[in-house]
């Protein structure tokens, strides 16, 4: 059966629901977040139709900077630690048998659709006095006696690198499991040595990949609103867990919304940019 | 140093740090007493007990069920059509309904999960709780999207032409041809979607946080008032469901071949 362009009403039927779905219950309500954006807000919580900017004139503040500024930050750095560790070891995997890869990937799976909530659990369980991994210290003789390693900055960086490693690996593994071998194969014959070869030949290759992921995962830790909830305190707040915290406990969705606004932009431009260089790469790729 | 011990450096090390925090959460999970320790002290199954026989762990256990059952299923049903029209015809304006598929996806959950509390308070539905299987569904929608997506690439176009040289009609290539070939990516949308809303926390909170406790609010709420060893159980209770439907997709299907798919979607 060939592809043909729909002609007749009957054609775009099987079109009218997923198309009404998405627009009334995914376009509609991203356009009314925009327009809460511009609303005045009332007392007590409420907010009426105007056509303000005050909600966004409120980005100019030291407290708004400052979250915005550590936002960025923690994600830069969530990126480069995910892509340092998971570059290497899903290059490592890809290598592996196949029944191995498969293994990996189910358990990488599984971490990775795990809930931001118990991944706060769990590692608050971990950094804590009584059930901590100090307690191992203390065992072996490393430490005179268990304390609690949260709340903190390390703790928060901690857990979203946890969060965010599978999803790193899962973006990584499609470009790696294609790299072809002879590359490799070529340095070894001429002397290169594995680790020579793999940081000589196999990263420069990997460049736009490289790049790309980085975006990705700093799109993705953006995201994460929790973990710096259960495991930080309040000046380890990111846009997200703001965000959150002015639409249910500040009640004030107008500028709740001109925040959101504001990191769609931001997360549009990086994956516009992610775009922009997965077509340069494969370009480069086909030359 | 060869690679091959590198390698086992490598693989031990990833292991660890991501079975680290389980083993501790499994650990704590089996205390005898209401306490928090590790290693634990005795040994009792009753925590995970307490998720069925308990009241409220059990409602939210019903409730997260529930959800992400229907959740899934509507995705699919979202997601089904589309794909399907996307592939049997020549329309490029239509990819706009995939790029919208997989736009909450890729966008800082808050912001779906914003515009959706936004949406429901406006129209005078904000706490329903059918409104969090809709919102769920949306939200998820990407995986049965790319999941179908792939499993129609994969059709042989020759087999359903030869049944339609035989004088089949679309309604009848479609259930018998197209139907039986992407049954299981439409299996495996569903699981990942089925999980994924099983475990999702900040949209199920901001449309219906307030009148229903899914399985991860729950988990939120308990975690101010003091922990106990049933968040413990509830924990490890989502990493075996998680590992069994993923474990179940690499049995019956070609894992890395739908993750392969998958990331290059996204890229």
């Amino acid at each position: 059966m060939r592809r043909e362009p729909p002609r007749t009403l009957a054609d775009y039927a099987p079109l009218a629901f997923p198309a009404i779905m998405l627009v009334v219950f995914f376009v509609i309500p991203f356009s009314t977040m925009i327009a809460v954006s511009f609303f005045r807000r009332q007392q007590g919580g409420f907010y009426t139709p105007d056509f303000v900017l005050d909600n966004y004139a409120r980005f100019l503040s030291a407290f708004f900077g400052g979250v915005l500024g550590f936002s960025l930050m923690l994600a830069v750095m969530v990126a480069v630690i995910c892509v340092s560790i998971g570059f290497p070891f899903t290059y490592l995997l890809t290598k592996a048998s196949r029944r191995a890869q498969i293994v990996w990937l189910v358990c990488i799976l599984s971490v990775l659709s795990l809930s931001e909530v118990i991944i706060g659990f769990a590692w608050s369980t971990l950094f804590s006095r009584t059930a901590g991994i100090t307690n191992l210290l203390v065992a072996v003789g490393l430490m005179a006696e268990p304390r609690a390693l949260l709340p903190g900055f390390g703790a928060v960086l901690t857990g979203m690198v946890y969060q965010a490693l599978p999803y790193t690996i899962l973006v990584l593994y499609p470009s790696l499991v294609r790299l072809d071998p002879t590359l490799l194969e070529a340095a070894r014959t001429l002397g290169a040595s594995p680790l020579r070869g793999f940081f000589n030949i196999i990263v420069p290759a990997q460049r736009n990949t490289i790049v790309a992921t980085l975006i990705m995962v700093f799109v993705f830790a953006l995201g994460c609103y929790l973990l710096p909830q259960i495991l930080g305190r309040p000046q380890h707040w990111t846009l997200s867990v703001l965000i959150t915290d002015q639409a249910i406990y500040q009640s004030n969705m107008p500028f709740a919304a001109a925040m959101a606004v504001f990191l769609v932009l931001i997360s549009l431009a990086l994956v516009g940019l992610t775009l922009l260089i997965g077509g340069t790469g494969r370009q480069h790729h086909d030359a | 140093m060869t690679l091959k011990t590198l390698r086992w450096l490598a693989f031990a090390a990833i292991a660890l740090f991501m079975a680290g925090p389980l083993i501790v959460v499994a650990g704590v999970s089996v205390n005898e007493k209401q306490s928090l320790t590790f290693p634990p002290q005795g040994f009792s199954w009753a925590w995970y007990g307490q998720i069925f026989t308990d009241e409220g762990w059990r409602a939210s256990l019903v409730a997260s069920v529930v959800l992400a059952a229907l959740a899934a299923a509507l995705a699919v049903l979202v997601a089904l059509p589309l794909s399907w029209f996307l592939w049997r015809r020549v329309a490029p304006w239509a990819n706009v309904f995939r790029l919208l598929g997989v736009a909450p996806f890729i966008l800082p959950p808050v912001i779906t999960a914003l515009g959706l509390l936004t949406f429901w308070a406006t129209i005078g539905f904000y706490g329903q709780p059918w409104t969090a299987i809709i919102s769920h569904a949306i939200f998820f929608v990407t995986l049965p999207l790319v999941t179908l997506s792939l499993g129609f690439s994969s059709i042989d176009r020759s087999l359903v032409e030869a049944a339609a040289t035989m004088g089949a009609d679309d309604r009848t290539v479609l259930r018998t041809v197209i139907l039986p070939l992407i049954l299981p990516y439409l299996v495996s949308g569903y699981a990942f979607a089925f999980v994924l809303s099983l475990n999702e926390y900040i949209v199920a909170y901001m449309t219906v946080g307030f009148t229903m406790e899914t399985l991860p609010v729950k988990i939120f709420n308990a975690l101010r008032y003091g922990y106990t060893p049933t968040m413990a159980a509830v924990s490890v209770f989502f990493v075996a469901i998680a590992a069994l439907v993923f474990g179940l997709i690499a049995r019956f299907g070609n894992l890395p071949r739908l993750l392969g798919a998958m990331s290059s979607q996204e890229e």
